[in-house]
């Protein structure tokens, strides 16, 4: 991926031919998370360790460790509340709510 | 199903056989496609090519020439050779993968069997189909008769996967009177096509699991700028290779073709400009003129995009004045396609002609000999006295 933080006009011999970029995957060093208007806050103490929030997640921005939810990647998060919608309606265990800036 | 007998080199083959046969010599990896009339017999005739084993292509028949060309598209950013055909319709179908093609940098080879677009629904040939696409970032290389289309289809395979190029190709010629009639063709051996196109070998490719990368991505304006120039330096850096693979060509089969061809224009004073197969009638009319004395000539652009602005204003500079045939009209109410360009190209040419449009030939209309003899009746009367009456004006109706 090429970097350009400041947005400045890139030169076209530096780029790849038709913008292909020669890096697989490249989409994680692009962090969309300062996108998000809504956080989500997670209470392990209602958790049931079904897993459905970390399968719908469509940025994959939840973390799992030993089959448990282990926090949100909030470099990628966007914020779009799917994974407290499909918490179960008996756990509610995330909570969406507004950033602060 | 054609009659070319394998051995015989030199045999009659209507255009679409012609180009079926080249698409059967190159043996492209995908050939994805959505018949079209008077395309449909390329893409049947290949059929028959993968059904009897002669190719090892995978025919994909998909369900419109949208997805034709996004086939191609998917199967070209894969790794693999991709060609196709199609006509009119068809090529207003494909608009918008066009665009990808060219932007993804893919040399996706295509037969245009030139037909009018619709409306009023009309099956017969004009340039309006490829003259639409003449901005999407194709080469478009235009063919007066067979031996031409045919030899065009195997130069457009090395063209298009040129690394200095790496653009998608548009190989045209004229529905019917082309892709119909029966012409004596001269054809190479299969080995020599083969060993001729190579195999194809791109830097980055989808199925390259060793170096995996990330195709069509996003890109934001500092990138995408920079890429346009990138793909439109491409465009213009592709002329001297088409001139080059010319020149390989025609040691391979002792046929010349240059980027236009100039025809009795040295000493022409006035001359018509002319795409395609009526170039052979044009022909045919400043034969008549000469045997009479008369400075005529024709000039046949045979690249058409990139432009050859330098070499048509070289080849034009001079002449007392010109008309341009235009097998289609650009409805922007300043005359054909083929008539701005070559109006703009001479703009900055100290001795330009005077220079008329005269658009010819819309949804198969008849251009006779007797018609491009009307035509030049008109040159020297602008030739006698300086002055243009009608710039732009519809032939024969």
């Amino acid at each position: 991926m090429v970097k350009n933080k400041d947005f400045t006009m890139l030169d076209a011999k530096d780029l790849p031919l038709g913008g292909v970029l020669p890096d697989a995957g490249s989409a994680e060093e692009y962090e969309t998370g300062g996108w998000r208007k809504l956080r989500p806050i997670f209470d392990p103490e209602k958790c049931i360790d079904c897993l459905t929030c970390w399968v719908m997640c469509p940025d994959s921005a939840i973390y799992v460790e030993d089959d448990k939810i282990a926090g949100y990647d909030l470099d990628h998060c966007k914020g779009c509340g799917i994974c407290a919608e499909v918490c179960p309606d008996k756990v509610q265990a995330i909570t969406m709510v507004e950033e602060e800036n | 199903m054609t009659a070319v007998a394998q051995t015989q080199r030199e045999t009659g083959l209507t255009g679409n056989s012609a180009i079926a046969y080249a698409m059967m010599q190159i043996n492209p990896d995908v050939c994805p496609a959505y018949p079209i009339t008077p395309s449909t017999s390329v893409i049947e005739e290949f059929s028959s090519y993968v059904a009897d084993g002669k190719v090892e292509t995978e025919l994909i028949p998909t369900e419109s020439e949208h997805s034709a060309m996004s086939a191609g598209v998917g199967a070209s950013a894969a790794g693999a050779r991709v060609m196709t055909a199609t006509s009119a319709q068809g090529l207003a179908l494909m608009w918008e993968m066009l665009y990808i093609a060219s932007g993804m940098r893919l040399p996706i080879i295509l037969t245009d069997v030139n037909r009018a677009l619709s409306a009023p629904i009309n099956i017969h040939c004009d340039h309006s189909d490829t003259m639409g696409a003449r901005d999407s970032g194709w080469l478009q290389l235009y063919s007066e008769t067979v031996q031409e289309a045919y030899d065009n289809l195997i130069m457009a395979v090395r063209i298009a996967e040129d690394k200095r190029v790496q653009l998608p190709i548009m190989v045209c010629l004229d529905g019917f009177i082309t892709s119909h009639a029966i012409e004596n063709i001269s054809l190479l051996s299969t080995e020599a096509v083969q060993g001729f196109v190579g195999e194809y070998t791109p830097d980055s490719a989808l199925l390259n699991v060793e170096n995996p990368a990330t195709f069509g991505a996003m890109t934001l304006p500092y990138a995408y700028m920079p890429l346009k120039k990138q793909q439109s330096d491409a465009m213009t850096a592709s002329k001297p290779v088409v001139e080059e693979i010319a020149a390989e060509f025609a040691l391979l089969s002792g046929r010349n073709y240059g980027l236009l061809e100039e025809y009795k224009l040295d000493d022409a004073e006035v001359a018509i400009v002319v795409l395609n197969s009526s170039a052979g009638t044009v022909k045919d009319a400043v034969d008549t003129l000469r045997a009479q004395g008369k400075k005529v000539g024709a000039l046949k652009p045979r690249l058409y995009r990139p432009f050859p602005h330098a070499e048509i204003a070289k080849a034009l500079s001079g002449k007392k004045a010109v008309c341009v045939l235009d097998r289609a009209d650009s409805m922007n109410g300043f005359g054909g396609p083929l008539f701005t360009d070559i109006r703009s190209a001479l703009y900055s040419d100290a001795n330009r002609p005077q220079i008329i449009d005269r658009i010819y030939g819309l949804g198969g209309a008849d251009f006779r000999v007797n018609d491009a003899l009307g035509v030049f009746d008109e040159l020297f009367k602008v030739q006698e006295t300086g002055q243009v009456d009608e710039l732009i004006k519809y032939l024969t109706v």
